[in-house]
This record gives C-alpha cells, structure tokens and sequence, in this order.
C-alpha cells in the first residue's frame, strides 16, 4: 500500500532527474512527458484504490504511526493527486513548444517536475512537518520557474512572490512549533484526537488563526493576495498555468484539510471568519479583474476571487457545502489552466496579451477561439459546463444555510465574471486587430500547433464531460465531503485505532 | 529556562517586524532571517527544556537510560534551518540580481511588472 | 584575489578537506557526521579553491557541473529509497547487507541508509556549490 501511495511522488522526482541529465537535448521535454504520463497511470491506480477501499494510509521506512511519516489519501487527496498529474500532463506537452531552448537548458523540465513531486507530496502527506517540506520544495522549484529567463518583469515579480510567500512559511513553521508544544505530535490524525482534549482551547484557536494566515498566503485569499497578480503574468506560459492551476489550489487544500480535520472545535470563531474572507476575496478579485486590461492579469485576478467560492464552500461547513468546495476546486484547476494555456497561444500569434494591442484571433484562428469559450463560460458559470454545477452547489448550500446575502455575492461576483470574459472575447477575438496586422497562424510551425493546441483540447474536453455529466463527479465530492465531515475513517486508516 | 526562550523569541519577532517594515528589500531580509530563528527557537523550545543528556543509546541498550533531550524538535529545527538556508541563499541571489536589472532595492520603485499607469 | 601563499595552501586544504568530508560522511551513522555536514564540508573545499584559484578552475577541477552533481545527488537518494521494493518493505527503509558475517562478527555492515546519505552528500555539494559560484561569478 505504501508502495502505491509513494509512487506519485517517486515518478516525477525520477522524471526531474532523467530530465535534468538529458536537458541539452530533446531527451529533458520527453522526459518531463513521459514522467507526467507514468505519474497519471500512478494516481489513477492510486484512485481506484481508493474508491475500491476507502481512505489508504501507509507509512514511511516502516516507522508505526504517528512516530513516522504517514501518507494518506482519502478521496479529497486522490483526486486532486490524479488532477495534478492531469494538468502536469497537459502543461508538460505544452511546454515543449512553449519553453525556449535556452530556458529548457537551464533545466526548465526538471524543475517543473519538482514543482509537481511538492505538489503531489502536499496532498498526499498524513504529517504536519511533511507538509511544511512539501511546501518547501514546491516553494524552491517555483522560485526557480519563476525567474527563470531573468527579464526585469520576472525579477521584480519574483522578488514580490518571493518575499511574501517567504513571510507565509515562517509563520507555518511557528504554528508547527506551538503545534507540537501543545500535543506533542504533528501526526495530522493524531493531532485530531489529541486537540480536541487540550484544556487552553483558546490557544488552539490561536494557532488556528496563525494557520490561516499563513495558508491564506499560499492560497491567495483576501487581504493577503497581493503577491498574485504581481507575479503571475511575468513568466513564461506553461509556468504561469501550472502555477494557476496548482499552486493556490495547495493552499486552500491545505486550508481545507486542517479547518475540517484538527481545527473545528471554535468553527463559530474560525469559519466565521473564513466566510468573510471568502466574501471579500471574491469580492476584491473580481473587481481587481475588471480594472486590468491584460489576458494574462486579468486571469490572476480571477484566481484571487474563483478561490474566493472554495473557501465559501468551507465556511459554510455543511455537507452540501464542502461538495461545492470539493466539486469547485477540482473544477477550477482544469478551467485555469487552460485559459492560461489559450493566453500563451493567443500572445503568441497575436503579438502580446495586452488586449489593446491584439485583436482578430476569431478570423485567423476559430478553433481557438471555440476553445477560449469553453473554459471562460465554464468559469464565469454557464450551463451545462462544470463551472454551472460548481457554482450551482454552492449557492445552493449558502441559501439553505439561510445566507441570502452571501448568495447574492456569489452570484453577482459570476456576473462580473461574464464581464470580464467577453472583455476578453471582444478585444482578443472578436475585433480586429488595432495596427491592422491580421495575427498569423504560420508563425507556429505544425509540431508547435499540435502540441500547444492539444493539451488545451484536451482540458476542454475535460470541462464538457464534467459539465455534460456531472452525476458520477458530484456523487464522487459527496463521499469525500462525508470523509471530510466524519473524520473517523482518516484516522482509523492512519493510527489503526478507532475514536 | 523556557520563559527567558520565551522572551529572546519575543524580542528577536519584534526587531524582525521591525525591519520588515522597511522599504529597503535588503532589510526585509534579514528580517526573515531573524524571524526564522525565532520560530526555530520556538520549536526548539516547545520541546521543552531539560539538562538532559544527549539522545544516545548506550552499546548494548535498546533505549536511552536515564533523562535524555528531546530529540525530535531538534531534527525538525535541523530540518528548518537546512531549508531556511536554501531559501535565504536564493532569495540574497535574487535580490542582488534585482538591485543588477532594476536600479533598486527600494520596494515602492520597483513597478515594472505593475506599472502605476497601465497603458 | 591573487596570493601565492594562498594558491599553495589551498591545494593542500582542498585534498585535506574532501578526504575530511568524506570520513564525515562515513563516520555518520553513529556518531555526529553524515552526509549534510560532509557535503558541506567537501563544499567548503571547493569554495576554498576557487577563492584562491578563481570559480573557472575550480569548476574545472570539479569536473562536472555542480547542479549536474546535486542532481545525480538526488537520483541516488530516490534509488536508495527504491532499494526497498525490492525487499518488498515500505518505502526508505533502511535494507542491510552484513558481509563476512560469522556468529560473532557483524562483518561489514553495507546499507542503503548509507547510500542516501552518498546522496544526501552530492545534493548538498552540489546546491552549495551552484550557488557560491554563481555569486562570485556575479560580483
């Protein structure tokens, strides 16, 4: 068992290495392919698994728990495990005509996969500290990915990622210290029998808080976003989609993991104040989109406030609502991703992504086009794509908890989302160019067109199957809503006791 | 013992904060590198305090005899500091690269990848 | 910075320190040691050379690339690791081959905690090493 839960993160370290020996040649980008391949057959052995047995855990050098490291995964972890491998998958493909070969030879390839090993390695870990390290090494690869290729836009985006995401660590690493003060173990199951029996439940709230700013941070949520729409345009295209995809979503799965999990002994306190914050996030990222006037900033903004409606989704803290959460993340990922992947090809036979200075994509490229439209209405929340049922849920859940007023938010922030995506539509695609230079086709060869177009088909896809038949998906966030309200299997799994 | 940890954490978080307020990327800094000794001092410290001896199991034994330290917080301030360390290096390098491409190392010059007017 | 005595002495301490680095690291497994604090201390050799000598010669007396070195550094770890499924343990745990045992005689204990440390070892040579080279290569 801990063969198999270990594997999705054995597979894209080896990929990382294989990739960083072969890196001046064609060999780095198969490798960095073929590692996220062999990662999606891992995860999706790991999946049926988990769907066949319930929550699996396994333990690290054959230490018993909670003395060693335990990996866990229950449906929450599996699936975002399988996403991960589904849009490193995709990115990877991309990146092969993306990343210039100056930037591959400096190892591009291999730290991309040592991103997805941290992002892996964070949703499958069972221990605090493990997740701090997780956190770490996916921190270290970004960096890199970040300023890789070193204009002055990357270094001075860079400097703000870093700082802040610098900021948010130390104070994760203080909660884990407290953390240990008061029970002695940062075994994630144990911590959830041992809190609630502590006496100074008022520290425990504390340490929660610190938790939630420090996962805030990672997560992008308001006030503490601001490093996201300063970094997220600068770097190449394919970092900037998986780092959209993936990195935020590590956060708020973080957030998530520890708010139902160890820290739901004050929830009048603490998701109280998740839901205002999930409030002001949507609130503030929608409207920061619709002040910009570039693809790619205006798509960082609307990370800020999409991430806004998961963290509703745990405030709220019924079932129904951690469906939507679960339900919405998953969603998200793959409608991010690939909106920055259509970025990447429209700036490419554009020009730029300001969207000023383009224009015309329609005439020269209609299969973009259609292919832009699948991802931005299933993000701004039409029927029948998987934004619609995302969305759908989670209002659905705020109303019956008797929030009005949140639900009216939630729903006007998706209107302002339309805003935003025929902004898009209408400058990028649908008027002419502004200097009357149709966008051409041919400055990508055919290999290049394949291999950026298909990945970006294959996410929509994606979106369609989620949004056409949503029954199985919606079946699937209800059992690992019910794992996540009842805790008990978790543990069971990891410490081989019950509650 | 632990109170006057305590209290050398508590100051070394405010001299931190302090020069994190700073507009000099420079200060900022060594203000997380202050403020990430005083959370491994926390770690360490939440361990609790013991003069014991080291945890080191005598030739012959299966445990350590007597009153030993708690080992386990030390390999995880060990841990931090190791990535600390790796963190700290990359962000020195970069922030001399910035001062190289930018001119500066006063945050509020540095715009270019959010120019004040955008055109 | 160029000084005779210091270009002399530290061929000298380079040998000194990377035999030094290596006893470290053996010595590790039971007594303070291992593969970070050798790995480090095989570093400060290099940095030692290419302060008197200058980063282009030593990174031609290192031979490889330096993040090629953490990188294989890091491949080793992974295989140590792997060595595992072979006995069909969990993950990491630590496998041990007793050579020339006898009844009395443990023989020579070989294990692949060792052989994550050798990769511990590399990594953080090689890390240390990208990044002084690359400051003093800026500077």
């Amino acid at each position: 068992m801990s063969w198999l839960l270990s594997l999705p993160l054995f597979i894209p370290f080896v990929a990382g290495v294989v990739s960083f020996l072969l890196k001046d040649g064609p060999g780095g980008r198969w490798a960095s392919v073929l590692g996220s391949a062999a990662m999606l057959v891992a995860s999706g052995a790991l999946m049926t698994t988990v769907l066949r047995e319930g929550v699996v855990a396994g333990q690290m050098g054959g230490w018993p728990a909670p003395f060693g490291i335990s990996l866990v995964a229950d449906y929450l972890s599996a699936v975002m495990v399988v996403i991960t491998a589904i849009t490193a998958l995709a990115v990877s493909i991309y990146a092969m005509a993306d990343v210039e070969a100056r930037i591959a030879r400096l190892g591009y390839h291999a730290l991309f996969q040592i991103l997805i090993a941290g992002v892996a390695g964070a949703f499958l870990t069972g221990d605090l500290f493990n997740l701090y390290v997780w956190f770490e090494v996916m921190l270290i690869a970004s960096f890199g990915l970040l300023v890789m290729g070193g204009s002055k836009e990357q270094i001075d985006g860079g400097v703000k990622y870093v700082a802040l995401n610098l900021v948010s660590t130390i104070l994760f690493l203080t909660g884990i210290g407290l953390m240990y003060g008061m029970t002695g173990t940062l075994n994630m199951a144990d911590l959830a029998l041992i809190v609630p029996t502590l006496e100074n439940q008022g520290l425990v709230t504390v340490v929660a808080m610190m938790f939630m700013v420090a996962f805030g941070v990672k997560a992008a949520v308001f006030p503490l976003f601001f490093w996201l729409p300063a970094a997220y345009h600068t770097p190449s295209f394919s970092t900037s989609a998986v780092f959209a995809g993936l990195l935020t979503k590590v956060g708020v799965y973080a957030l998530i993991r520890m708010f139902t999990l160890v820290f739901v002994g004050d929830i009048s306190f603490t998701h109280e104040v998740l839901l205002w914050v999930a409030c002001f996030t949507m609130v503030t990222g929608v409207l920061g989109a619709a002040a910009q006037n570039d693809f790619r900033k205006i798509l960082s903004f609307h990370i800020v406030s999409q991430i806004g409606y998961m963290i509703l989704g745990l405030a709220l803290m019924t079932p129904l609502a951690i469906v939507g959460a679960v339900f919405y993340l998953v969603h998200h990922i793959i409608v991010k991703a690939n909106l920055f992947l259509v970025a990447g090809v429209a700036s490419k036979i554009a020009g730029s992504t300001e969207l000023k200075r383009i224009g015309g994509l329609y005439a020269t490229a209609p299969l973009l086009a259609v292919l832009f439209l699948v991802p931005a209405f299933s993000l701004a929340g039409f029927p029948p794509l998987s934004g619609f049922w995302a969305k759908f849920i989670l209002v659905k859940a705020t109303l019956e908890d008797g929030r009005g007023f949140v639900a009216f938010i939630a729903l006007a922030v998706g209107a302002l989302t339309i805003f935003s995506m025929t902004k898009i539509w209408a400058e990028a695609f649908w008027s002419p160019h502004p200097d009357n230079q149709e966008p051409k086709l041919s400055t990508l060869s055919k290999g290049e067109r394949r291999a950026l177009l298909m990945p970006i088909a294959g996410l929509a896809v994606l979106t369609c199957i989620i949004g056409l038949f949503p029954e199985p998906f919606v079946q699937f966030a209800e059992g690992s809503a019910a794992q996540l309200l009842d805790s008990s299997a978790y543990i069971e799994a990891v410490l081989g006791v019950s509650e | 013992m632990e109170v006057l940890l305590s209290l050398v954490v508590g100051a070394l978080v405010a001299a931190a904060i302090y020069l994190m307020l700073s507009r000099d990327l420079l200060r900022f800094l060594f203000g997380l590198i202050l403020i990430s000794n005083a959370a491994n001092l926390s770690i360490f410290v939440s361990g609790r305090l013991i003069s014991g001896a080291p945890p080191l199991i005598e030739k012959g034994q299966d445990f350590p005899v007597g009153e030993v330290a708690n080992a386990l917080p030390q390999a995880l301030v060990l841990t931090a500091i190791v990535i600390g360390f790796g963190l700290f290096a990359f962000a020195l390098v970069l922030t001399l690269r910035a001062y190289r491409s930018l001119g500066t190392l006063d945050t509020d010059e540095m715009r270019v990848a959010e120019p004040k007017d955008p055109s | 910075m160029k000084s005779i005595i210091l270009t002399a002495g530290a061929r000298l301490l380079v040998a000194l320190l990377l035999v030094f680095s290596v006893f470290m690291l053996l010595r590790g497994h039971n007594v303070p040691g291992g593969g970070f604090i050798g790995g480090l201390i095989g570093a400060v050799g290099f940095v030692v050379y290419a302060i008197a000598c200058g980063t282009s010669e030593a990174r031609e007396a290192l031979r490889l690339a330096p993040e090629k070195i953490a990188m294989a550094g890091l491949g080793i770890a992974l295989f140590s690791g792997f060595m595992a499924f072979v006995m069909a343990d969990d993950p990491f745990t630590g496998q041990w081959l007793f050579i020339g045992a006898t009844e009395t005689d443990k023989g020579l204990p070989l294990s692949s905690v060792l052989v994550f440390d050798i990769g511990v070892y590399l990594v953080v040579m090689g890390a240390i090493l990208t990044l002084v080279f690359a400051l003093e290569e800026e500077v």
